[in-house]
């Protein structure tokens, strides 16, 4: 109408500039700087204890697992019970009453079974040169590295046919050819154990330590026949002994079903009459998983309460504060409705300086999170690993925390009637 | 020509204790575009409530209000903010400035809530700062600048839109004389450049400026006026020099 400035052409009003809306936001929350940081640092205590006390407890859950699968996957232990002897129970400890055949009997008659092999240790001194180191000599045949998973990390493990002739080789744990040969390779070298000379044929893998804490490395490996004549002495009774079988279940089949099998089968063979206890007991690896996998979870629960507390916390402050800011703003909020705002416009406005405000404070928490994980890493040991779900999590959490927090606030600065709020002192 | 305003009854009731208040009784008129118009009254006497009701900024008990022919009773909240937007510009007494922003940041508001891009924004923020002779104060904020300059970027913002009425209240009630008169001097100016302008004051000195006064008493119309409108140029002109130093 007037001729000041050119009619505005544009017909229909759009949506609001989306960056233009952020730079108002920041600025808002940049007015009241200390204000907006001490609303932020709720959700910023909250979210950066969580990110790192998850990176704490996933560190060392993914520790135990790789334990318990350094041992083996879907592998049953069966251990003898005590043997009797002329009805003398020999309590634990004493002499297994575990035979070799009971392994073959084991890997032949239970169809889920894929291998079975029986095992004995022993501690000797073990000498290769001028060194000598106490170790356990582990007298076993090659399905026993097929059921712990173990390959060889040099030369090469025991053919069956040596683990059957008697041949005098021997593999040598990672821990055992480090304290007898340091730098040098020992395969082709020859160790002697009881004064027995023996060739390395191989050395293993390292595996670290067992959740018990022993390491696993910390043994050599001879065939079973061969420790029985030249090493083991044997006496006529106990010549077929072995301490463990070493059970490996085929993939997919339910290892309970296969235990149970197992556990009927020894009672025939060990002749348990049917009110006697079990000849064995037979431990399943997958059974330890579980339990440390539902203490895992019931300390994630924990977490999660926790950090459920520090945000609806935070969300409150972050409401409280934006009270008061619709309450500071009162006039600007109805300056704005007066020139042309909708309601909408007004909430939109406060909504996202709500979002930004748990926003950036849990941003920063993750940045916070992440670096005190590292501290942790670097000054206590722990393992850690932050997860990338969990950052996103916390991020999106604190974003909806300022969402409906915020709301009402936002609301109410949308429903003020413009006249009021231009008249607010 | 269709009038700018036309009411026919505007009236407005408020709830006061157990009973209402008549804010407004009966107000039937016409402004045609392009007027400079007074509401004078005493406080309490309904001028100011005719003023949020001109301005889309509350809806009439009963009565029509139609602004550029469009009947303004019946619509939702969202359309008369889009009327507002479109159709108004409002200059207060106390200016209502954002503090944070400087001054072209504070006249392109009503344009971002019209969706103008940013580029084209600037622009007319820029041409309507220089219109009210703020050409060179652009990025003060309202902080750094007189009673008088503020209220010239509250103006700029009012016309940034290019609306088809000003509605002023009291825009010159926190202002001294000579920056009152440059004001009123303002408002001629855009007048005759053919914004309309509703300006509410309880000060004659001011009113005398317009072209038309209507007096309020008691939330009735008690008299519409037309008169020859005083120039605030020459009355400028005429104030004493001691005045004009201070």
């Amino acid at each position: 109408m007037n001729a000041l400035l050119p009619p505005i052409t544009t017909a229909a009003r759009r949506g609001i500039d989306v960056l233009e809306a952020l730079r108002g936001a920041l600025s808002a929350l940049s007015a009241n700087l200390l204000r907006s940081i001490l609303t932020a640092l709720g959700i910023f205590i909250g979210v950066a204890a969580v990110i790192a006390t998850v990176a704490v407890g996933e560190g060392a859950r993914r520790q135990v697992l790789a334990q318990i699968q350094s041992l083996g996957a879907n592998l049953l232990i069966v251990w003898g019970g005590s043997a009797t002897m002329g009805g003398v129970r020999l309590g634990a400890g004493g002499r297994s009453n575990l035979a070799w055949d009971d392994a073959v009997a084991i890997a032949r008659e239970i169809p889920e079974v894929q291998v079975a092999a029986g095992s004995i240790r022993q501690t000797f001194q073990v000498v290769a040169g001028n060194q000598n180191w106490s170790t356990t000599v582990l007298a076993t045949e090659p399905d026993y590295f097929i059921a712990h998973e173990w390959v060889a990390d040099s030369g090469r493990l025991f053919s069956p046919e040596e683990a059957a002739g008697g041949r005098k080789v021997v593999i040598l744990g990672a821990t055992v050819a480090e304290m007898l040969f340091a730098e040098e390779d020992p395969v082709g070298r020859e160790i002697r154990i009881r004064q027995t000379p023996f060739e390395v044929i191989g050395v293993m893998a390292r595996k670290g330590q067992n959740p018990t804490g022993q390491d696993q490395d910390d043994t050599v490996f001879v065939p079973y026949w061969t420790a029985r004549r030249s090493v083991m002495g044997a006496s006529r009774a106990n010549a077929r002994q072995v301490g463990v079988i070493s059970v490996k279940v085929h993939e997919g089949e339910n290892m309970a079903a296969a235990e149970e099998a197992i556990r009927v089968l020894m009672r025939q063979r060990h002749r348990v009459a049917a009110n006697e206890p079990d000849s064995v007991s037979i431990r399943n690896l997958s059974d330890i998983q579980a339990t440390r996998d539902a203490s895992a979870r019931t300390l994630s629960t924990l977490l999660a309460s926790v950090a459920a507390v520090s945000l609806l916390v935070g969300g409150i402050g972050v409401m409280n504060i934006m009270l008061v800011s619709v309450t500071e703003r009162t006039r600007e909020i109805g300056l704005r409705l007066a020139i042309g705002a909708r309601r909408r416009d007004v909430l939109a406005q406060f909504l996202l300086e709500a979002v930004m405000l748990a926003l950036l404070g849990g941003a920063a928490g993750v940045l916070a999170g992440i670096a005190l994980s590292h501290i942790l890493a670097d000054v206590a040991g722990w393992p850690v690993l932050v997860r990338a779900d969990a950052v996103l999590i916390a991020v999106g959490v604190s974003a909806l925390t300022g969402l409906c927090f915020g709301f009402w606030p936002a609301r109410r600065a949308a429903h003020l009637d413009p006249i009021t709020a231009l008249r607010h002192e | 020509m269709t009038a700018l305003i036309e009411t026919t009854g505007l009236t407005k009731h408020y709830p006061a204790g157990d009973g209402v208040v008549a804010a407004l009784q009966d107000v039937t008129l016409a402004i045609a575009p392009g007027r400079f118009v007074a509401a004078m009254g005493p406080s309490g006497s309904g001028k100011s409530t005719f003023l949020n009701l001109i301005g889309c900024l509350d809806r009439p008990t009963r009565g029509s209000y139609g602004l550029m022919g469009e009947d303004v009773g019946a619509l939702s909240h969202d359309r008369l903010a889009d009327l507002r937007s479109r159709r108004l510009g409002f200059v207060f007494q106390s200016f209502n400035l954002l503090p944070r922003a400087d001054a072209l940041a504070n006249v392109e508001l009503p344009l971002i809530y019209r969706g103008m891009p940013k580029r084209l924004r600037r622009e007319r923020a820029a041409a309507a700062l220089a219109a009210v002779g703020l050409g060179d104060r652009m990025h003060h904020r309202p902080t750094q600048l007189s009673g008088g300059q503020q209220q010239r970027v509250a103006i700029a913002r009012a016309i940034v839109g290019s609306p088809d009425l000003i509605l002023a209240d009291e825009p010159t009630g926190a202002l001294d004389t000579r920056t009152g008169l440059s004001i009123m001097a303002l408002f001629q100016a855009l007048n005759r450049e053919g914004v309309g302008i509703l300006m509410v004051t309880h000060d004659p000195d001011v009113a005398r400026f317009a072209e038309r006064v209507l007096r309020f008493r008691d939330g009735r119309l008690i008299a519409d006026e037309t008169q020859s409108a005083a120039s605030a140029e020459a009355a400028l002109a005429a104030l004493p020099e001691a005045d004009a130093a201070a």
